[in-house]
């Protein structure tokens, strides 16, 4: 029987994973990013106990960034996206969602088996958890691919750095701190230059739809 | 073989077929104060039972056995099922004959036949709430085989005796992958019952029935019989989900008398807690469309395939 804080820990990459998947199926803009928020309220409590159970104190640091950054700096940024672009609308998908659900649980498996041969060189406590976070970017990238709007791609490209997150903390109990700060930087300045993106979309197509941007061609006299 | 064991046997059999009617009048109960209606009698079901038996069965003219038949056996696969779910004991006579998935088996050929009986007398109303039942049945019984062998795969055994003795006995712990079976349960539970999202017991309106439109053209004793047979099935369900996620204080051993006797009270505890978180959800959801059936379902069968996989990374 592993220790408690393990067993917290499982849970929490339980509801990870569940929180991927109940992104990949959420039609609205909105609960979209709600659903994103508590993957990052998930991922902050994981990695606090981490920190607690092994005694690892910079990881406490690193919560408490994921915690102001993607619950809620991040989700406040692109609530204010959407009420400036004003779009409230559903999400427009390319495939349905019982069948992004069949492939998702394809991904899943297909991480689970690449993760458990890795998983058994890591010699953390949390090294199981490593194929829960394999999938979760796995599903992100699903979701990126499935997804037209620009919008909910940029949702999926941060839930996927959430995955990654996870998994440094899985496999090496989390980066230095000098790496995690340039990750968050990175992120917050992607989703600010992805905002300015978001304003040039619409302005050039009158919509957020990425298929515009699919043809390549010469500007027209 | 002991004594005790046959006892336990039958008054587990003698109990569901008691308090099953009692448990949909338990459940109405609860939607009616929730929805701040004056509710019905608790012995409402007793009653309508009792007043179907005593009228005069009318069957219609081109009726063909099945129809006369199916009554008796939906009754008879409910009254099995009854008695391999361990819900008084775990140390079952009958339950060797048949595991989990004969189980499934058993809904299923209740699930058949009422459906072929509906498609019988050739109305119109018949037939649909027919395709309808076998299309949410097709969806449900993936997820509900997934969640039972979920549970099999933890204790390494398909006979469900012996999975809610290796669940009452493990440690207590976070177990994720038990958590993710028993929201799929629940969900499958709703579908197969003829619950709110998918469908609502206590419509009139012929065009959104699923259960109910099938059982038009039954009355008096068949209808009864059918009547008491669903109430069994919710009885049913509501065990296995008791037994699985919530295994304590069923019967184990073999000649333990006062453990039976102690089993009823906490069986009957466990029900009415489960009757009313039923009336919890029905009362806070709506009513699905028949084509959002398969997405709520898909949602359930991804839930219990990843309480496997889960419990298969995690190891618990």
């Amino acid at each position: 029987m592993p220790p408690f804080y393990a067993q917290l820990i499982n849970l929490f990459a339980a509801i990870l994973l569940l929180l991927s998947f109940a992104m990949l199926s959420q039609r609205r803009v909105l609960s979209l990013i709600d659903l994103f928020a508590a993957q990052g309220l998930a991922l902050a409590a994981s990695t606090a106990v981490v920190a607690w159970g092994t005694g690892q104190h910079h990881l406490y640091w690193s919560a408490g960034l994921t915690f102001g950054l993607k619950v809620l700096l991040l989700p406040w940024i692109l609530y204010r996206l959407i009420r400036r672009l004003n779009v409230n609308w559903d999400v427009e998908r390319l495939i349905n969602v019982p069948t992004t659900m069949l492939i998702g649980i394809v991904l899943v498996v297909f991480s689970f088996n690449l993760a458990v041969p890795i998983s058994q060189l890591a010699s953390t406590v949390t090294r199981s958890t490593l194929g829960i976070a394999m999938a979760c970017v796995m599903l992100s990238f699903l979701m990126m691919i499935t997804r037209r709007k620009a919008i909910p791609q940029v949702i999926g490209f941060l839930s996927m750095e959430n995955g990654l997150f996870f998994a440094a903390t899985s496999a090496t109990y989390g980066m230095p701190m000098v790496v995690e700060l340039g990750i968050a930087l990175d992120v917050l300045v992607g989703v600010l230059i992805l905002g300015v993106f978001f304003f040039q979309i619409r302005e050039q197509f009158d919509s957020l739809d990425l298929k515009h941007l699919e043809s390549l061609r010469e500007v027209e006299e | 073989m002991t004594a005790s064991a046959f006892l336990s046997q039958f008054a587990q059999v003698a109990l569901a077929l008691a308090l099953a009617p009692l448990l949909v009048g338990w459940v109405n109960q609860c939607r009616a104060w929730l929805a701040n209606r004056s509710a019905p009698p608790l012995l409402l079901t007793y009653r309508t039972i009792r007043k179907l038996f005593m009228k005069d069965a009318v069957v219609a003219s081109n009726a063909s056995p099945i129809f006369r038949l199916t009554p008796y056996i939906v009754f008879g696969a409910m009254v099995c099922a009854a008695a391999i779910v361990p819900s008084l004991a775990t140390d079952l006579p009958f339950a060797l004959a048949a595991d989990a998935i004969a189980l499934v088996g058993l809904f299923a050929l209740a699930r058949v036949f009422i459906a072929l009986a509906a498609m019988d007398i050739g109305t119109a109303f018949g037939t649909l709430g027919a395709r309808r039942e076998m299309f949410v049945g097709f969806l449900a019984e993936p997820a509900l085989l997934m969640v039972l062998f979920t549970a099999s795969l933890i204790s390494g055994s398909t006979s469900l005796p012996a999975i809610v003795d290796t669940l009452a006995h493990r440690e207590l712990a976070i177990y994720p992958s038990l958590a993710l079976a028993g929201v799929a349960f629940t969900m499958v539970s709703l579908a197969e019952n003829a619950r709110i999202p998918i469908d609502n017991p206590a419509t009139h309106l012929e065009l959104t029935m699923i259960h109910e439109a099938m059982l038009l053209e039954y009355s008096a004793r068949h209808l009864a019989l059918i009547e008491w047979a669903s109430a069994l099935k919710l009885f049913n369900y509501s065990c296995i989900g008791l037994a699985l996620f919530f295994p304590f204080g069923v019967a184990q051993g073999s000649d333990e008398w006062t453990a039976i006797a102690i089993s009823v009270p906490v069986l009957v505890a466990k029900l009415a807690a489960g009757g009313f978180a039923l009336a919890l959800i029905e009362t806070a959801s709506a009513k699905l469309r028949i084509f959002r059936a398969p997405e709520f379902l898909g949602t359930a069968f991804l839930l219990a395939v990843l309480a496997m996989l889960v419990k298969l990374l995690l190891g618990n």
